[in-house]
Order: C-alpha cells, then sequence, then structure tokens
C-alpha cells in the first residue's frame, strides 16, 4: 500500500467513525423522546390536570404537583431576573475597571456549572434550617439562585452586542447613565436578555435536586409557607415506588416537563441568533 | 442655585444610586459563592469535628452506629465521571468535528441545535429512562456478553464479573456520558470554529487530508480550549444528582466490579439527607456535599483558566 492510499485511508475511517459519533449521538436523543411518548402520552388525561396526587391504587392527577411547580419557578424567576439582570448591566456597562467584575464574572460561570444539590443544601442551611421546616418559598429561592448565572451570563454577552455609538449617542444628548442604560442599551438588548430568561425558566423547571431539601412534598395543594408537591419530586417520589398506577402518572409528568423544557429550550435557540465570530 | 444645577444634581444623585445598586448586585453574586462554602463548612461542623480526616478515607457509613465515612461515596463520584469521560469525550471530538469540518453548512445549525437538547432533556428523565428503559435491556443483553467475554482477561474480567443487575456503577457512568457529551462537544466545536482559516487553507494547500488538517493543525492551536471543554464536562458529571440516583442502585459499599451497586456524594445526598435524624448524620451529609463542592469547584475553575488562556491567545486577531 503507498503512502497516499494510506493517508487517503486513514482519512476516511476517521470521518466515517466522526459520522457514527454523530449518529451516535442523535440516536440516543431519539430514543429518549420516543420513550418518553410512548410512555407518556397514555397517562395524559383531564384528570392530570384537575386531580390532586394520590394515594397509591386509587385515580388522582397532578394538579398540585403542576401548580407547585408553577409557583416555584414564578417566585424563583422573580427573584432571580432583576438580581441577574443587574449584576449583568453592570458587569457589560460599568465594571471595566476594577476587578469586581471580572471576580463575578468568573464567579458567575462557576455558579452556572456548579452542582445544584449543593445549592439545595445551602438553601436548606441558611432558610429552612433557621425556620424549621420545608415550605414552597424555600424551593422558590433555591430556583432563584439557578435562574441567577444564566440571566447574569446572557445579559452581560447581549449588551455587549450593543454597539458603542448608542452610548455614545445618548451620552451626546445629555442623558444620565440610569437612562441611558434603561432607555438605550437593555431596550436594544431585550430580545436577547428575553432568552435568557427563557432558558432559565426551561433550567428550573426540570430542576429536582434543589428541591428535594427545600419544597419536599405535599400529597395536596398547599400554600407557600408548607411543604410544596412540585413535578419533579413528585416524579422521583412515583418513579422509585413499586406502584404501577404511580409509574404511568410519572410518565406522563415526566411528558409534560420534557415538552415544556424542550420547547422552551427550541424557541430560545430560535430567538437567539448565533452571536456573529470575530 | 439655579434650576439648571438642581437638575444636574439631582441627576447626578440617581446616577450614583443606579450604578452604585448594580455593583450591589454583582457583588451579591460573588458573596452567594462564599456564603455557600461558609453555611456549608458551618453546618458540616460537628461531623468535622467528630471524624476529622479519616472522614475521607473510612469506608463505613452506618448510621445505626453513627460511623460515616465517605469513601464509598466519593469513590463513586471519582469513578462514575471518571469512566463517563473515557466514554464521551471520544464521541464528543468526533461530533464537533463531523459538526465543523464535514456537514454540509445548511445541516450543521439544525444538528448542533439536536444535540444542544441533549443537555435540555431533564436529568429526571435520563434516571427514568436508565431505570425502567435502558437498564433491562442492558442486564438481558449487554451485560452477560461483556461477563463472559472478558471472564477469562487479566485484571478487565474482574471490572465485568457478577451477576446482571442493570443497575449499578457501568449503567450510570453510560448515561453520565450521554449527559455531558452535549456540553464537551459544544464547547470542542466552538473552540474548533476559531481557528484562523487561513492555517487550515496553508494545509489543504500543502496536499493534506481532512483529518490530518485535524490532527496537525486544528488540536494543536485549540488544546487548551478542548481540555476545558473535558474539565467542563467532568464538573457536570461530577455534580449530577438525579440521573445517578435512579441507576446507581445506592449501596454503601467498595466492590470491585464495575457492575456492582455503588453509590455517590450527590445519590447519597438525595436518598439519606430528608431522612437522616441526628445531628452528627445531618452534619456528615453537609459534609458530603461540601466535599462535592470543593471538588467541583477545584475542577471548574481550571477549566475556566484553560478557555481563558486559549481566548487570550486568540485574542490578538479578534
Amino acid at each position: 500500500m503507498n503512502l497516499y492510499t494510506r493517508r487517503r485511508l486513514i482519512n476516511y475511517i476517521s470521518l466515517g467513525i466522526s459520522l457514527f459519533a454523530m449518529c451516535f449521538g442523535l440516536f440516543w436523543l431519539f430514543w429518549i423522546l420516543h420513550t418518553l411518548f410512548s410512555n407518556g402520552l397514555p397517562g395524559i388525561n383531564m384528570a392530570l390536570f384537575t386531580q390532586t396526587t394520590p394515594a397509591p391504587g386509587s385515580a388522582g392527577g397532578l394538579a398540585n404537583a403542576i401548580l407547585g411547580s408553577l409557583q416555584m419557578s414564578l417566585v424563583g424567576v422573580l427573584i432571580g431576573t432583576p438580581i441577574g439582570i443587574m449584576a449583568g448591566t453592570y458587569l457589560a456597562e460599568f465594571g471595566d475597571r476594577g476587578w469586581l467584575a471580572p471576580a463575578t464574572r468568573f464567579i458567575n460561570d462557576i455558579l452556572l456549572a456548579a452542582p445544584s444539590i449543593v445549592i439545595g443544601l445551602f438553601v436548606f442551611q441558611i432558610y429552612v434550617a433557621q425556620v424549621e421546616h420545608f415550605s414552597g418559598w424555600a424551593g422558590g429561592i433555591a430556583l432563584s439562585l439557578l435562574v441567577i448565572p444564566v440571566v447574569l451570563r446572557t445579559t452581560e454577552n447581549m449588551l455587549r452586542l450593543v454597539p458603542s455609538a448608542m452610548r455614545e449617542a445618548a451620552y451626546a444628548l445629555g442623558a444620565p447613565q440610569w437612562k441611558m442604560v434603561l432607555f438605550v442599551t437593555l431596550r436594544a438588548a431585550k430580545a436577547g436578555v428575553a432568552t435568557g430568561i427563557l432558558l432559565a425558566v426551561a433550567r428550573i423547571l426540570g430542576e429536582t435536586a434543589p428541591l428535594l431539601f427545600t419544597a419536599l412534598n405535599n400529597q395536596f395543594f398547599s400554600n407557600m409557607n408548607q411543604p410544596m408537591a412540585n413535578l419533579p419530586v413528585v416524579i422521583f417520589q412515583f418513579a422509585m415506588s413499586p406502584y404501577e398506577d404511580w409509574h404511568t402518572l410519572a410518565w406522563a409528568g415526566a411528558l409534560l416537563i420534557g415538552l415544556f423544557v424542550l420547547g422552551l429550550n427550541v424557541i430560545a435557540r430560535v430567538m437567539l441568533r448565533e452571536p456573529k465570530q470575530h | 442655585m439655579s434650576d439648571q444645577a438642581k437638575r444636574m444634581k439631582m441627576q447626578r444623585l440617581q446616577d450614583a444610586l443606579f450604578v452604585g445598586s448594580t455593583r450591589f448586585f454583582a457583588f451579591l453574586v460573588l458573596a452567594t459563592l462564599s456564603g455557600i462554602i461558609i453555611s456549608l463548612i458551618y453546618g458540616a461542623m460537628p461531623s468535622i469535628k467528630a471524624f476529622g480526616l479519616s472522614f475521607i478515607t473510612s469506608t463505613e457509613w452506618n448510621p445505626v452506629t453513627e460511623q460515616f465515612g465517605a469513601w464509598p461515596s466519593i469513590r463513586g463520584t471519582l469513578l462514575s465521571s471518571f469512566i463517563a469521560l473515557l466514554i464521551a469525550v471520544p464521541l464528543s471530538f468526533g461530533i464537533a468535528l463531523f459538526l465543523t469540518e464535514l456537514a454540509p453548512v445548511w445541516l450543521r445549525r439544525p444538528l448542533g441545535i439536536a444535540i444542544e437538547l441533549l443537555a435540555g432533556v431533564p436529568s429526571i428523565i435520563y434516571g427514568m429512562w436508565g431505570l425502567f428503559i435502558f437498564a433491562p435491556l442492558f442486564a438481558d443483553h449487554v451485560q452477560p456478553w461483556l461477563t463472559e467475554t472478558t471472564a477469562n482477561w487479566p485484571l478487565i474480567g474482574e471490572l465485568f464479573a457478577g451477576p446482571p443487575m442493570g443497575i449499578g456503577m457501568f449503567t450510570a457512568a453510560l448515561i453520565l456520558a450521554i449527559m455531558i457529551i452535549p456540553f464537551i462537544s459544544s464547547v470542542m466545536r466552538d473552540v474548533f470554529e476559531v481557528v484562523p482559516p487561513m492555517l487550515k487553507e496553508s494545509a489543504y494547500g500543502l496536499g493534506s487530508t481532512t483529518w490530518e488538517v485535524v490532527w496537525n493543525v486544528v488540536v494543536p492551536y485549540t488544546k487548551n480550549g478542548i481540555v476545558g471543554g473535558v474539565m467542563l464536562g467532568l464538573g457536570r458529571a461530577l455534580g449530577e444528582t438525579m440521573a445517578v440516583t435512579f441507576v446507581i442502585g445506592n449501596a454503601q459499599q467498595v466492590m470491585p466490579s464495575l457492575f456492582d451497586p455503588a453509590t455517590t456524594i450527590s445519590a447519597t445526598l438525595a436518598n439519606e439527607f430528608t431522612e437522616a435524624h441526628g445531628e452528627l448524620y445531618t452534619a456528615s451529609l453537609i459534609e458530603l456535599g461540601l466535599l462535592l463542592f470543593v471538588i467541583t469547584f477545584i475542577v471548574l475553575v481550571l477549566s475556566k483558566l484553560l478557555l481563558l488562556r486559549l481566548q487570550r491567545s486568540e485574542g490578538a486577531h479578534s
């Protein structure tokens, strides 16, 4: 075999392996999605949205868990979004000098990938252990700590894409800094910031680990000051149980979460045009 | 004082307030991290005092006698993540290569999004799929075959011995690998794209094949970024909770075979924390969480530093 055929052969083999890796990745995605639909669809009915979580053997739905998840995610987003946007604004607009901005950026990237179960432990320590009961508020706070890094990162990136000519124009007209940021740059970046919030919602809707030690679970509807049912923890509990009808509910809940999260991801990615590479 | 001067003074005050509050929130994010570490150390104090360093090395985890050793959990976390990396890194490399060099341009974006969706699937769904669908198939069709084939191989045979139960260390690592592929491959894809086209075209101009360009030009140019991406995936794998809790078997033991049930730090926490009573038990679990945080923190910092270094070296022409 001469040198040329050998080089060509190596090329074909490695590119073939690369193609195989791609198909392999897609294979898992489709397998998981297929499983999700074929097991989840039979459980989807009206009772799922109108009745509370049942005892084993009796009929019921996931209404309290769905409501709990929505409430806690809402709290998480309401607390996390303003903090994330403000901090992101500082990093992009005012943080060019000094140590605070680089340090925050660095730490934020680490918080973005930090294990979410540790966030749960942290909120347990500072909130649940102090008031001595699990609650929906604690769950919401834990989720807000997951929202902040995502919103901060996208806000900063999006503000940096705003051309500085717009800032200079605002200053030239005599606008103060807060007007410049609120009415010019944040306004120009609002689609991107909204995408960041969507991604954050997609992230917290499926999170189980931080809720285990904060919101715990509840068989009934509850207010924010009590332990609160939520989809991920109910799915976890039901899936680990030996009861067939609980499994059906767990799959139906998993399908709901999966559809919601993947849908949000797709919408966010379509909204977020890839930032230009330099 | 004229009207004008009053307005100016007002504006300056508003500006100071606004900038100050954004700075405050940036600082708050920074403080969160120290808050996490301090609160965990505080919560873990009883266990740190009771066991000292032997907490890390002891394999005994017995809530009844209040003897707590973290080694089975730590070993499980490290080993499952390591095996996951062994599987995920080559596959991610192949996917990144496909997305940057091979796929037709119109296919790149949809395929990239499809792979990133794998990262979007909530981990609890991976867990259920692993427990109900994957583990039984794995136990019926793959495990017996692996056990038989490797039975007489020295060292390796021991890793794949034991009854085919489907759940255990190996299954957990495999599912972790699938979960971190999108993270590693998307970092690799991004760093491959920063290679100046001029460099690649010069190599093609000399008659290199696609593979030779990738291996001899792209990889050396981006090696810091590649390692950074791998570390990012490792950070994810170390902290992953739900998927692992479903399939690892949750057994506080150190067994040689990868087919035996084991546990990880996060799985131990998820299973035992809400049911733990007694100060020492809770404190030991919090210390486990602290160890997990410290390990992932170190890995993530390394990953970040490597990626920053790549950015800086490439900063000259961006």
